[in-house]
């Protein structure tokens, strides 16, 4: 049954000193779904209608400085750091398929390239932080956010992973990486609608295919089920 | 020779005393939004400041020879313990923008007017970007050995850089899941000498053995490197030494980059044909021979002398 807060206070699992905030959305046996959010984000703990036809628990997880997840201090912020956020969470779950949304498609990304033989699956939506700073850095300067109140999610993470440099090349590899070992036939579906230069490139590459995200889910759904 | 004023800490009853090694006079904390950054500062309070940002997994107090050379020269020799290194604050998390944005906290503290700026190893690339962000803040730039260069790269045919890359970012997250709680290995003064002597190839056992002493913390179990167990050299992302080396044909200041001839383990193996390529209208460029990495330590009068002609006298 979708719609129903199941969860009231989440999981935590340690990732450094991170207390990192793992929602279950919708518990059951089967093969894990874990949904990871947008820039800014958080999880909303309650299973949300489109993820109804997933065969196994849903699972959602609040990356550093995001919804319940641990606030840090004097940021530092890179998405191989929210990339092991990720993985915290696939080590707790063994195994899961994954639905990344802006910034969290990108982490979907390399940690289905990181993380091949444990990663059943990857779909990427659009969502904020999809673009992230571009393919090379612009001129030099130095931030510091004076916006915020001391809660998630934290002003740095909204300035550095807006800036986070995304080489093509860089994401082509996770794709190449991910194809390698992977235990399903179709391992990253793009559902994405904007594609900046680095999703460009990885929707170019042999093997990547694009489609709706409840039609990526479906087939992904058949994947595991199967 | 100990500074009267610096007290050092009083949970190191084991002390290892260095030739011409001399502690800062003073060290205090920049709040640099939510981290407290360590400061340490070589001579006189009221004499001209001449920042130095030190290299990945090394600390301010290994400046204790070098320093005290250019405060000879008049300086006052201020630098910074990055965080998660000496001194300062363990973050919860590390990027090269945050360690730019300490600096700059460090750089607005120290002084309102230009200075001039030294970098060594990975502090040579945060100086680079600190100059090239703030061109109005400093009179002079010298770079030692800071300058990322992917001539030391290996020439692998693709299928075999995929495997390295699958290898590297596994080892990355394995070692990510093991850090909650992970301590630095203990050890007596003798062995963690001995360990840094594996990355600081050209050192003396007898240097080392004293940085143990300034640069270590004296626990029950033995001493330890202040350096955040959570630190792991190398790592991976899409970085690139040339997002560095762009930086420098537009410097704005009087610009001094510096290599050893004896190419050694910590450095990026960069030739002076990559510097050069780079080099602004009027830098200039000089090749320290029978000096390694850490070319500061190893020559210290020779690169004070270097380094104090090419800033001119303090004023």
């Amino acid at each position: 049954m979708t719609g129903i807060p199941i969860a009231d206070r989440p999981t935590l699992l340690r990732h450094g000193r991170i207390d990192l905030a793992l929602w279950t959305l919708r518990s059951g046996e089967g093969r894990p779904l874990l949904l990871l959010h947008g820039l800014g984000e958080h999880t909303v703990p309650i299973e949300p209608e489109w993820t109804a036809t997933w065969p196994g628990p849903v699972y959602g997880l609040d990356f550093t400085g995001h919804g319940a997840s641990t606030l840090p201090r004097g940021g530092g912020y890179t998405a191989e750091m929210l990339m092991a956020d990720a993985d915290a969470a696939l080590a707790h779950l063994g195994e899961a398929s994954l639905v990344g949304r802006g910034l969290g498609a990108y982490i979907a990304l390399m940690l289905a390239g990181s993380r091949p033989a444990q990663v059943y699956g990857a779909v990427l939506c659009d969502g904020p932080g999809l673009s992230g700073g571009g393919v090379q850095p612009g001129g030099t300067f130095v931030t510091v956010p004076r916006f915020g109140h001391g809660t998630t999610p934290d002003p740095f993470a909204m300035v550095e992973l807006n800036r986070d440099i995304r080489p093509p090349d860089y994401a082509a590899q996770f794709v190449r990486l991910g194809f390698e070992r992977s235990p399903v036939p179709d391992p990253l579906l793009v559902a994405a609608i904007v594609r900046p230069e680095w999703l460009a490139t990885v929707v170019a590459q042999p093997g990547v295919r694009t489609m709706h995200r409840d039609r990526a889910l479906a087939e992904l759904a058949r994947t595991v089920s199967g | 020779m100990e500074s009267s004023e610096y007290v050092a800490d009083d949970e190191s009853p084991e002390t290892v005393s260095h030739p011409g090694a001399q502690r800062p006079a003073r060290r205090y904390d920049v709040e640099a939004v939510g981290i407290a950054i360590s400061v340490v500062e070589w001579g006189p309070e009221d004499a001209p400041p001449l920042l130095f940002a030190h290299g990945g997994f090394d600390f301010a107090e290994t400046l204790n020879v070098f320093a005290p050379l250019l405060v000879t020269a008049g300086w006052r020799v201020v630098s910074w313990d990055h965080r998660g290194h000496g001194c300062s604050e363990w973050a919860d998390l590390y990027s090269f923008e945050a360690d730019l944005r300490d600096a700059a906290f460090v750089m607005d503290h120290v002084s309102p007017t230009p200075i001039p700026l030294v970098g060594h190893s990975k502090g040579g690339a945060v100086a680079m970007l600190l100059a090239s962000a703030f061109p109005h803040r400093f009179t002079h730039l010298v770079n030692l050995d800071g300058m990322p260069s992917g001539g030391n790269m290996p020439d692998v045919a693709e299928h075999e850089r995929t495997r390295m890359v699958s290898q590297e970012v596994a080892a990355w997250l394995d070692y990510r899941r093991s850090v909650a709680d992970r301590l630095r290995k203990p050890g007596t003064i003798d062995e963690l000498a001995t360990r840094r002597g594996r990355m600081n190839t050209r050192m003396s056992h007898e240097w080392l053995r004293y940085l143990v002493t300034v640069g270590g913390r004296h626990d029950p179990d033995g001493w330890r490197w202040r350096i955040d167990p959570t630190l792991r050299m190398g790592g991976f992302g899409p970085w690139r030494p040339e997002w560095v080396m762009q930086r420098m044909p537009g410097l704005s200041m009087p610009f001094l980059a510096v290599l050893g001839s004896e190419t050694e383990v910590m450095g990026w193996g960069t030739r002076p044909e990559d510097v050069l390529a780079h080099l602004p209208d009027d830098g200039r460029l000089e090749v320290i021979e029978g000096a390694g990495h850490f070319m500061h330590i190893e020559q210290p009068q020779a690169m004070a002398d270097l380094i104090g002609e090419f800033v001119g006298a303090p004023r």
